[in-house]
């Protein structure tokens, strides 16, 4: 099947395709390019690792204890620190 | 008379002002909006500035709360609020509206192809590249930024983005894609000379 779609629609279309939101006869138009061209092929696997890469190395952050404690403090919930449930 | 609630929370304790509802609150969220002050700032005693000033102004707030938003979005527009009154007051010099003007207008650019997915994973985490990570998102401007934190790190949907920030879906859409554009660009430069590293070993 010929290619209906260049680099640059691909462009305007590729949050959706990688959140997954675009609609069936786009994707399908999608998978077809980059199946043929490399370079927007490696534009959407990368830019798949970078959204995953971000999520991923910030999910570990957590509230240090001693922040929780100030905060707690400041906001006079002084009372209220030991009930803090194992994350 | 029937009791609001929001997301397990009673909504008519939080407005009273009851204080172990309003420490459960604080313990749901705390850690969200301590990493949004983390990526948006880079500066652990910034972050918890933005922290300590959320809740006291959403305590203070809580009474008028309507219930109209999601509680959470309500709590992330007070923490975006005041992590770019952060960033004002640090560089009070700088001119936000010529940073900010062309941020939409730009055109999308790509200049890294390299294929760097095949890294292993301890390379593509590692703490040397987290700190790239975090150095990269500095670079976006505070407007890409803080919509790449609200829904790609923090998940929100563009719905949800929109009303944290008080603008348009279309707004969200186009400053995410620029916004993950940008980074990957910059992601791309990093892994690539990595992945051409492990390539000459």
């Amino acid at each position: 099947m010929k290619e209906h779609l260049n680099c640059g629609a691909l462009l305007e279309s590729l949050s959706e395709y990688v959140d997954g939101v675009l609609g069936d006869a786009l994707c399908k138009e999608i998978e077809s390019h980059i199946a043929d061209c490399d370079d927007c092929r490696v534009v959407v696997d990368t830019l798949k690792k970078t959204i995953y890469l971000y999520h991923k190395t910030s999910e570990e952050t957590q509230i240090p204890i001693d922040v929780r404690e100030r905060l707690f403090h400041r906001l006079d919930l002084g009372n209220f620190t030991q009930k803090k449930k194992q994350a | 008379m029937e009791e609001e609630s929001q997301q397990g929370f009673s909504l008519e304790l939080l407005r009273s002002g009851d204080r172990a509802e309003i420490a459960r609150l604080v313990d749901a969220h705390s850690t969200k909006i301590y990493r949004l002050g983390l990526k948006m700032l880079a500066n652990p005693q910034d972050a918890e500035d933005v922290l300590q000033n959320t809740f006291l102004k959403a305590i203070q707030a809580l009474p008028k709360f309507e219930g109209r938003s999601n509680i959470a979005t309500w709590l992330y527009r007070i923490a975006v609020n005041e992590s770019l009154m952060l960033i004002r007051r640090r560089k009070p010099e700088f001119d936000f509206a010529s940073k900010i003007e062309g941020d939409e207008d730009d055109e999308l650019l790509l200049t890294q192809f390299s294929d760097w997915c095949c890294l292993p994973e301890s390379e593509l985490v590692s703490s040397e590249a987290q700190n790239y990570l975090d150095k990269a998102i500095q670079e976006l401007s505070e407007k890409l930024r803080v919509v790449f934190i609200l829904r790609d790190i923090e998940k929100l949907s563009i719905t949800e983005t929109s009303e944290a920030l008080n603008i348009s879906e279309a707004a969200v859409k186009t400053r995410l894609l620029r916004a993950r554009l940008q980074l990957r660009e910059m992601l791309s430069k990093y892994y690539g000379e990595r992945l051409d590293a492990e390539k000459i070993e």
